[in-house]
């Protein structure tokens, strides 16, 4: 089978979508001549028109997106740094989410913000190396976080012809996974759907993004000792909570691994809505940055900041040992 | 030897463009980690520039700010040490190329926030002078920033508050890989003049003549003039960012390339001088160079357990993000 990248993946499924539906169009820094890679070759195959680079205006040009999507089109607004979009978040929050709601349901906004290589890339520091995904689904954004090429094809597809803004996050640890992929296979991935990477019986880990391969190897690493289920939500809002709820049930044992930061973070929403609705048989945990967490520069700091195996690994022995 | 003299300003443009190849070298050893946006071209602007102000005037830049940052007086090896992430670093290594910063000689810091650090650099002058001082402040920023709401939301507060910051754009052509005639609507200086601002436009690669412009709008506005604006035209000779060279982006004709690279600062200024200061001051900052490039290797990487230092200037503890 043909080897796919998930950064190929988002170029296939922005490809494909353009190609599907004429109303698609993308806007962003630098994309006709693709500096982040993700748009190679679109502007040679639709043209301006249709793959506008705009100037350093992210404010203008994401309520922009707005007014386009308002006027019938499908827009795709790419932010090459994650940090960008603190910068748009009155965009987004304040606007585009809240129009159907305040037009008392005679507007649809359906824009796409793709957000290639969130999180860090080692040495970009702290403006550039957060990953914000626990804001928007706080503020009740469709928010959704790919882990593999497949998902990241079948999830910017179903953001594209969704009918409300949708924060796609790729994240920068993702962007090299490659796979066998059957390409006539790649399909949308439903918005709101969950996915069991590896059935276990003992512990349930909720991995988002990238982490997933992190708890995958883990899980991989404790085969004799423990037996692992690796849970990958990929859709943060909606969440896909009867899913989780179904492998909790089963496990009775829930840790959480997410790469954005501790307080009010993705997975202190997981455990206080697992806890909610499944009797645990140990207290659950989380893996996450630290509290406010900002990225420092030099590599061996930035790396103690992320989530790591070693930590993974810990959380999930402690679980096991406590009744 | 006074500050503007002829011999002291080659003396900045050769250190900041021998200490930015350096530095180049140093990325493409992996030594220097996540990569630097090049200053290379530019030198004269913020030589000129810093000639003209004051010790205690301040100073805030961008990513591309390493030229700023010497400039106004930074250390080189402390600089240097900064690049490579060391505890010796301006900013202990916390910082790195986007956002070094040095307080005692007036930079409040590089943003890698386009278009951000004008704003910073009007609240500080604004409030430095409610004070008492009678310093005055200048941004850098580049021509895609002149595009960015916050920038001239800035421009209109330093403008009807008066407060005296010289906002210098330095107008490479290029912001990434957008031109500037495809981003820019009207013209720079007409930017400011909208505010009420006065506004020149100088030869970015003569420092004498920015050293001179600045000079007299300094003059103005330490008489109790408000801000004024400098278009410093000027060329990257390199690329937008190391990784640049990894991606290949195509946006340059050669030809434009090497028309931009024969009018070179270093040159003009080095014309200035006689051939026996010329060599005795380039031995001089080689000197310098080794000497810093010795000092930031020697000195220690940090350590990982105080990645979460500084995160609070409170000294409130974060709590970490393990199991
Ligand atoms: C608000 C914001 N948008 C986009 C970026 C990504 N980015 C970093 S530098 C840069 C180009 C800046 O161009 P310009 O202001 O002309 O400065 P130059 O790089 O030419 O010095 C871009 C798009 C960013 N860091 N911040």
């Amino acid at each position: 089978m043909p080897r796919l990248s998930y950064r190929k993946a988002l170029t296939r499924a922005l490809a494909d979508e353009m190609g599907r539906d004429e109303s698609v169009f993308l806007l962003g820094e630098d994309i006709r001549v693709a500096a982040s890679n993700v748009t190679a070759g679109l502007l040679k195959r639709f043209g301006p028109d249709r793959v506008r680079d705009t100037p350093l205006s992210e404010q203008a040009f994401t309520s922009f997106a707005t007014g386009a999507a308002l006027a019938g089109l499908r827009p795709v607004v790419e932010f090459q740094i994650p940090s960008l979009l603190f910068l748009v978040f009155e965009q987004i929050v304040n606007h585009a989410h809240k129009f159907p709601l305040m037009t008392g349901g005679q507007a649809e906004v359906p824009v796409t913000y793709l957000v290639p290589g969130s999180g860090s890339r080692t040495g970009w520091a702290g403006q550039h190396s957060d990953h914000p995904y626990s804001l928007f689904a706080h503020v009740g954004v469709t928010t959704v976080v790919p882990a593999t090429p497949a998902d990241a094809y079948g999830l910017l597809v179903s953001a594209i012809r969704h009918v409300d803004p949708v924060v796609v996050f790729a994240p920068a640890g993702a962007m090299d996974v490659r796979a066998d992929v059957d390409f006539a296979a790649l399909a949308p991935v439903p918005i709101g759907r969950g996915r069991v990477h590896r059935a276990g019986d003992d512990v349930t880990v909720v991995a988002v993004g990238h982490l997933v391969h992190d708890a995958l190897a883990v899980a991989e690493a404790l085969a004799d000792q423990v037996s692992v289920e690796v849970f990958d939500p990929r859709t943060l809002h909606p969440f896909d909570w009867d899913g989780l709820t179904a492998s909790v049930a089963r496990t009775g044992r829930l840790v959480v691994v997410d790469d954005s930061n501790r307080s009010c973070g993705i997975a202190g929403e997981i455990i206080a809505t697992v806890v909610e609705r499944v009797r645990l048989l140990a207290p659950p945990r989380r893996v996450t940055r630290p509290d406010g967490a900002v990225l420092p520069f030099a590599p061996a700091l930035d790396r103690a900041v992320q989530p790591g195996r070693e930590q993974l690994t810990a959380a999930i022995q402690l679980t096991m040992k406590d009744e | 030897m006074t500050r503007d003299d002829p011999v002291r300003l080659y003396r900045t443009v050769r250190l900041i463009r021998r200490f930015e190849e350096r530095a180049v070298d140093l990325v493409r050893a992996g030594a220097i980690v996540g990569g630097i946006h090049p200053y290379l071209g530019q030198e004269g602007i913020a030589a000129g520039v810093c000639a003209a102000l004051r010790d205690d005037d301040l100073v805030t830049g961008t990513h591309r700010g390493h030229g700023h940052v010497l400039a106004k007086g930074a250390d080189p090896a402390r600089m240097l040490a900064e690049l490579l992430g060391r505890e010796t670093g301006l900013n202990r290594g916390r910082g790195g190329s986007m956002h070094a910063a040095d307080l005692a000689v007036g930079v409040l810091g590089a943003n890698a926030i386009v278009g951000a650090a004008g704003a910073i650099l009007t609240g500080a002058v604004w409030a430095r002078r409610r004070r008492g001082d009678d310093l005055v402040g200048a941004t850098f920023f580049g021509d895609g920033a002149v595009n960015e709401g916050m920038l001239l939301e800035a421009f209109n507060l330093a403008a009807l508050w008066r407060v005296p910051v010289l906002f210098v754009c330095e107008n490479n052509g290029y912001a990434t890989t957008m031109p500037v005639e495809g981003a820019v609507a009207g013209t720079i200086p007409g930017r400011a003049e909208a505010f009420g601002m006065p506004a020149a436009v100088v030869d970015g690669q003569d420092p004498e003549a920015v050293r001179d412009a600045t000079a007299a709008a300094v003059a103005r506005m330490r008489a109790g003039g408000g801000p004024e604006l400098i278009e410093a035209r000027t060329y990257r000779f390199d690329a937008h960012h190391t990784f640049e060279h990894a991606v290949r982006l195509d946006y340059r004709a050669p030809q434009e390339v090497a028309a931009g690279r024969s009018r070179d600062p270093v040159d003009i200024q080095g014309a200035r001088l006689s051939g026996a200061d010329r060599a005795a001051v380039d031995a001089e900052v080689e000197a310098t160079l080794d000497a810093a490039l010795e000092f930031a290797l020697a000195s220690p990487e940090p350590d990982p357990a105080g990645a979460l230092e500084h995160l609070y200037a409170s000294g409130l503890v974060a709590r970490t993000g393990g199991g």
